[in-house]
């Protein structure tokens, strides 16, 4: 473990002049403009020099999967915390949908143990909204909030709460303890087998369609009831324009409504799957390009509030298949800051859906902290007093995405040999380092 | 042709050689040896992950009259569901020596996975994949369709050829359109609008829910099968009332013109997509198509072969 004292030189704060940041005991205790800071020595203290790099608070993902417990061949807790803090992350939320599902207080609690102790990422368990993410009853939301692992999100991520009643009376209760509820926003019935989006292109390759109208027909649902009960709600990765514009809409009318995109709906779209390779299969499926560039102006202004991972490890196997019998989902923690800097400030599209540094912070680490109930720890503003959970960033060192190199268990990215624009130089939890020049320290 | 995946690796040039070879190698069905050494010592595998009795027969034979070896491989879609056999199963049968393996799967893409991915370097031909294509079927359905009002010559131009069913689960539709409007046909789809994708429109082809209006200047007219499944899946109200709506019945069958053909790709279910009558009058051709199938896939195994190394000539010339 590094040295609880450390400072790191040269370093631009959200993109701001240059200063020089000492941390020490976890907290950041002095800033200083890197002029007036030259020629003060701090001894025995660590030195990084952040010439030419970026500071940004820890990112935080609403939306990971560790796969532990249950399938430890695809992720485990302390790889996937490998991966997040290489990825520049100091905190994530583990999705519910393990085996055992984490639908009670014992399970929970588990998971938020084995996070503290890879002491490279905090990880915040996710609770099941339903008993076994069946979709029949409440699972013991309370017991889960109220336990050591101090949950406040719930979702059955992978299965969506379908039944309004249902979904209804888990809006209503998480309001006892400040919970919020992250839909999984996918009609079952319009859904049934579906293996991509559906339009011109799911028509020529014979691949049963998965509608916008299946997603889009949840989120307007939600909304109303959110709006009924006055409570909160949350959107995992919406995908399609249809959702942005009702999402705009309930904001708007001051609905209490968070919404997600994932990197990698920011990026690709449907036509990859023309080479019928699973690597590209994912729920929700990849839309077209009018979609993605909806998503784009939704995250820009504001209407999308995050981007979160969906981070989701699969063995080699559920992938090196046909297409039908591939499992969903991808990688996304160690690729996820450089697809936004390459999608939403280098190659936005348009000017008005582009983000700086600080609308990146904002949407990675400041306001997934706030809806994840975390933002007394994570997503801090930088500056004195503050808890020291920061990523440096460097702009000017590009990188290879090299599936084998990832720290991953699984190899499911879709951007093998793709080029990320910025690399994550060092990333450190609690005033230490977990990752510094690239590596896990 | 180094694989045949898609009704759509065919342009016009191509579809006609596919079209004039099969014709060429018809001759040898007609023979009391119906035997040609073109491929004596080449290796060929079926792949069958689904059931379909015939299409396999039908490859079986057209590998055997080019004098190729062939190897089965057959079973049912629920007890091989899982990708890895797939592969696995196509590693094993290029182990065994087959240069070119014809594949019948029920996902979609299957036939373009086994021959894109780094698994195996044979040959694929797509038999059948999913909901998707069903190449050899078109070719056979051309040929048959060329043979009867082209005196099996040329193209399909200005023919005006309605395709009637399951358009949304269809691989026959779907390569059928492709392969037909690529030799020149004009291509109508019939189908309640449960039965036809959406995206339909982008398709070289119209569409329309009017059968009787769509019978009137047909000169083949193509029933699909509808599958036992759709029936109980609420895509239409009953059988009656789908084959009052889009059978082809003795009254429409007297809505044809006197040169029209009824095609079918098997196995019909008569009184419901067809009635038993229409089935067996002289403008059903469905019997015809099987026979040309065996040709067809003849012709294409050849170019396939051709495409991997250099056949000889023997056997081809002098038939």
């Amino acid at each position: 473990m590094s040295s609880s004292h450390i400072v790191i030189r040269n370093v631009r704060p959200l993109d701001a002049a240059p200063i020089d940041i000492e941390i020490c005991d976890g907290r950041i205790r002095t800033l200083n403009t890197a002029d007036a800071a030259s020629g003060t020595t701090h001894n025995d203290a660590e030195v990084l020099d952040g010439e030419g790099c970026i500071l940004l608070p820890g990112l935080v993902d609403l939306h990971t999967h560790l796969r532990e417990p249950g399938r430890e061949d695809a992720e485990t807790i302390a790889t996937g915390c490998d991966a997040a803090a290489l990825g520049g992350f100091t905190a994530v939320h583990a999705m519910a949908n393990t085996a055992p599902v984490a639908d009670t207080a014992g399970v929970v609690e588990q998971v938020w143990r084995l996070g503290q102790a890879t002491g490279r990422c905090d990880v915040f368990p996710v609770g099941a909204v339903t008993v076994g993410l069946q979709g029949e009853r409440l699972a013991e939301l309370e017991s889960m909030a109220s336990c050591a692992a101090h949950v406040r999100v719930f979702s059955d991520d992978g299965v969506c709460v379908s039944d309004a009643v249902l979904m209804r009376r888990a809006l209503e209760y998480v309001k006892v303890f400040g919970g919020v509820i992250a839909q999984h926003a996918q009609e079952p019935r319009l859904t049934e087998g579906a293996q991509m989006n559906e339009g011109a292109l799911s028509a020529e390759l014979g691949l049963p369609g998965w509608p916008s109208v299946a997603e889009e027909a949840i989120i307007a649902r939600d909304v109303l009831l959110a709006e009924h009960v006055d409570s909160r709600l949350h959107v995992c990765h919406l995908s399609t324009r249809g959702s942005v514009e009702i999402v705009r809409w309930a904001k708007q009318r001051g609905i209490n409504v968070t919404a997600e995109v994932t990197p990698h709906h920011l990026i690709l779209t449907e036509d990859l799957a023309r080479s019928y390779d699973p690597i590209y299969k994912v729920n929700p499926p990849l839309r077209t390009a009018d979609d993605v560039q909806a998503v784009r102006e939704g995250l820009a202004d504001g209407t999308i509030d995050i981007v979160a991972t969906d981070h989701a490890p699969h063995p080699h196997e559920a992938k090196d298949c046909e297409w039908s019998a591939g499992a969903f989902g991808m990688l996304g923690l160690q690729t996820a800051l450089g697809i936004v800097v390459e999608t939403m400030m280098n190659h936005p599209g348009a000017s008005s859906s582009r983000l700086d540094w600080q609308g990146i912070a904002d949407r990675m680490s400041v306001i997934p902290a706030r809806i994840g109930g975390v933002q007394a720890e994570h997503g801090r503003p930088i500056a004195v007093g503050e808890p020291a959970n920061l990523v440096v960033v460097d702009p000017q060192r590009p990188w290879t995405v090299d599936p084998a190199r990832l720290a991953s268990l699984s190899r499911n990215t879709p951007y093998t040999g793709m080029t990320m624009p910025v690399s994550v130089r060092a990333t450190m939890l609690r005033g230490h380092f977990t990752v510094v020049d690239g590596h896990l320290s | 042709m180094r694989h045949l995946l898609s009704a759509a690796d065919l342009d016009h040039q191509s579809a006609v050689r596919l079209l004039d070879r099969a014709a060429q190698l018809s001759v040898v069905s007609d023979r009391a040896v119906k035997k040609l050494p073109t491929l004596r010592g080449r290796t060929i595998a079926n792949l069958f992950f689904e059931d379909s009795t015939r299409t396999r027969l039908s490859f079986e034979a057209a590998a055997k009259r080019l004098s190729a070896d062939v190897i089965t491989f057959t079973a049912k879609g629920s007890s091989v569901s899982k990708g890895e056999s797939l592969k696995d199963t196509a590693l094993t049968l290029e182990a065994m020596g087959a240069e070119v393996i014809v594949v019948r799967h029920g996902a979609s893409g299957a036939a373009y996975r086994l021959a894109h991915s780094d698994w195996i370097s044979a040959s694929v031909v797509n038999a059948g994949d999913g909901t998707h294509e069903h190449p050899t079927q078109a070719l056979l359905d051309a040929y048959t369709i060329r043979a009867h009002l082209r005196d099996g010559l040329g193209d399909l131009t200005d023919l005006r050829i309605v395709i009637v069913g399951d358009v949304l689960h269809s691989r026959v539709a779907r390569s059928n359109v492709l392969l037909l409007s690529t030799l020149g046909a004009t291509v109508t789809l019939v189908a309640p609008p449960t039965l036809v994708p959406v995206g339909v429109s982008s398709w070289p082809c119209a569409v329309t829910y009017d059968f009787d209006e769509a019978l009137a200047d047909a000169d083949a007219v193509m029933m699909l099968r509808v599958q036992a499944e759709r029936m109980s899946a609420a895509y239409f109200p009953s059988v009656h009332e789908y084959s009052r709506s889009y059978g082809l019945t003795d009254r429409r069958a007297r809505l044809l013109s006197e040169h029209a053909i009824v095609l079918h790709p098997g196995p019909m279910n008569r009184g419901m997509e067809i009635s038993a009558d229409v089935a067996d009058s002289p403008r059903s051709v469905v019997v015809d198509q099987v026979a040309n199938g065996v040709s067809v896939r003849m012709a294409v195994l050849y170019e396939v072969f051709g495409a991997r190394a250099e056949i000889s000539p023997e056997g081809i010339s002098h038939v």
